[in-house]
């Protein structure tokens, strides 16, 4: 009676690495798979934005909405590819990027002053006013050579973020 | 440059000046006061971590790093404590080994094939006996309800007792068996509707319970109304002060039935504990905490009721060797002047999670109906 911990077979588990680099073991996309099927009430073989929310620790996140366009309705391969990014093998490239489709939530390569202020506004919430955070803002990025008119780019981002004091580290536990 | 240590624990804003996180702090506690109280603050539980601590300059590459963010969004893409609470766990196979195999076998033919038909008859007997009884008593003694009462009281403890040995249930109860007395109320933690019968079987308590479909409807709102316990439905606003207003009329009546309250108000796989309801901590009556502890050794006993009907879990329960639990009858506690009901009730869920050594997770258990209300979203 072999428990009826995973249907994925040897080849699927290869696909999927192949697709994620290699970032992930053969064991923790098992167990990511077991996440993925938790998470999958109805078994329909994607993850809807409903289910993200049933996870309370996820919902209460100031960023979901936001994540939320970026999981919507992902498959099992996506699912990995999106977590890949949190992997301690992952290049600090991929982290950035990921950071910077966050900011970019029109999907158009280029993060404006309004895009930031909006991830502000999200996370700080009715702490501040939306004046206090331009002002942040503003003087922020005068500091660091841009001005409220230039929009970031992906290099921008990599310029700014490439430190190795960025962690952005999610174990998947394997049992 | 940024010394990378206090870079890492900083969440973006943690860098405003001094002044705006005055502000910020007054807000935050002016905010949570007003917040519906059946709620205890999130905040309170989160790790340091996520509470901003003042940095010396504040720069874009910190503005602009939702990293430490991210990463708890993503962890708990991964893994949470709350999905945990209510998940089944299945017992280790043993079955593996050529000489066990046969053994295994041989227990499920003993288990299915012995053993359930027994419980079955067991359950069948008791049964009958109960009704035989129960009903003469019901419609006959209408007169002396004293003594009516008190019969029936018998009676449900019998049937209770039935229904452990139906899964030769080996329960050790510690402590002092509870009495009946006015202004004090039971609590206890919640692992599957058998909890009440493993309690019911030694004690006569009214119950608070969720009103449910089927035969477990049936028998709640005929055999169970008579020892005044009392049903709500989740779902519907309005019971909850009618259920609030019974709660103090029981309470204070001297002849009722001890009260038997689960605040966690939703069956946890007995390896945490989810957030109290305040209700039964507010009612100014000494609170008496039980801890329930199952062994999972033969069966787990959680009923994962979103997975299986009673009837199935009953099923489950019924074809295993037995199921092992251990009650402990706690020391009676009272509010502390200047306690609110929330630190109270987590003072007692504290105790109780200590004697049944579970883990306590900051959740609702509500939020297995509902999704959590952006305001909640904000506040973090």
């Amino acid at each position: 009676m072999g428990s009826a911990s995973s249907t994925l077979t040897q080849y699927d588990i290869e696909d999927v690495q192949e697709h994620c680099n290699h970032l992930f073991s053969q064991q923790e996309i098992v167990s990511l798979y077991q996440r993925f099927c938790q998470l999958d009430r109805t078994a329909k073989g994607f993850i809807s934005a409903d289910e993200f929310l049933s996870v309370p620790e996820f919902a209460v996140n100031p960023l979901s909405q936001r994540l939320l366009k970026m999981v919507d309705g992902l498959n099992f391969k996506d699912f990995v590819i999106f977590l890949s990014a949190f992997n301690p093998k992952a290049s600090m490239l991929q982290k950035i990027e990921l950071i910077f489709k966050v900011y970019d939530s029109d999907y158009n390569g280029k993060v404006t002053f309004n895009d930031i202020m909006e991830v502000l506004r999200d996370l700080s919430g009715s702490f501040m006013s939306d004046k206090q955070r331009e002002e942040v803002l503003i003087k922020v990025m005068q500091e660091a050579g841009y001005s409220k008119d230039s929009s970031l780019l992906v290099d921008d981002f990599v310029k700014i973020l490439d430190h190795p004091g960025l962690k952005m580290e999610v174990e998947v536990p394997v049992d | 440059m940024v010394n990378s240590q206090d870079f890492k624990n900083s969440i973006p804003l943690s860098s405003i000046s001094t002044p705006e996180r005055g502000t910020k702090m007054s807000k935050l506690t002016s905010s949570s006061s007003e917040l519906d109280l059946d709620r205890p603050n999130i905040e309170d539980y989160l790790p340091s971590d996520s509470i901003p601590q003042p940095h010396a300059k504040l720069r874009l590459r910190d503005l602009l790093d939702i990293s430490p963010t991210l990463t708890e969004a993503a962890g708990a893409i991964v893994d949470d404590s709350f999905t945990r609470c209510f998940k089944s766990n299945p017992p280790e196979p043993w079955n593996w080994n050529i000489y066990l195999f046969p053994l295994w076998c041989l227990g499920v033919v003993v288990r299915y094939g012995i053993l359930f038909p027994g419980r079955v008859l067991v359950l069948t007997i008791g049964w009958i006996i109960f009704l035989s009884c129960y009903i003469p008593v019901h419609l006959l003694l209408k007169g002396h309800d004293k003594l009516r009462k008190r019969l029936e009281r018998a009676l449900v403890e019998l049937i209770c007792s039935f229904f452990v040995a139906s899964w030769t249930g080996v329960v050790k109860y510690h402590g002092p068996r509870p009495c009946a007395r006015p202004k004090q109320v039971f609590v206890a933690n919640h692992t599957s509707m058998i909890d009440f019968i493993v309690l019911e079987q030694m004690t006569a308590f009214a119950v608070i319970m969720q009103k449910h479909p089927g035969w477990v409807g049936l028998l709640q709102s005929t055999i169970l109304d008579s020892l005044g316990c009392i049903w709500f439905n989740r779902s519907e606003a309005k019971d909850r002060e009618i259920v609030a207003r019974k709660l103090r009329e029981h309470v204070e009546g001297a002849d009722n039935n001890p009260l038997l309250i689960f605040p966690e108000g939703t069956c946890v796989n007995n390896q945490f504990t989810v957030m109290f309801k305040k209700g039964a901590f507010e009612l100014g009556s000494t609170v008496c905490p039980i801890a329930i502890k199952y062994n999972k050794i033969f069966v787990d006993a959680f009923w994962n009721s979103k997975k299986q009907s009673f009837t199935t879990h009953l099923l489950q329960l019924m074809t295993s060797w037995a199921v092992v639990c251990d009650v402990w009858y706690l020391e009676p506690q009272n509010m502390k002047p200047g306690e609110t009901p929330i630190e109270f009730a987590e003072r007692v869920r504290d105790i109780i999670s200590v004697r049944a050594g579970l883990k306590k997770v900051p959740w609702d258990g509500y939020l297995k109906y509902s999704r959590p209300s952006p305001k909640h979203r904000e506040r973090k």
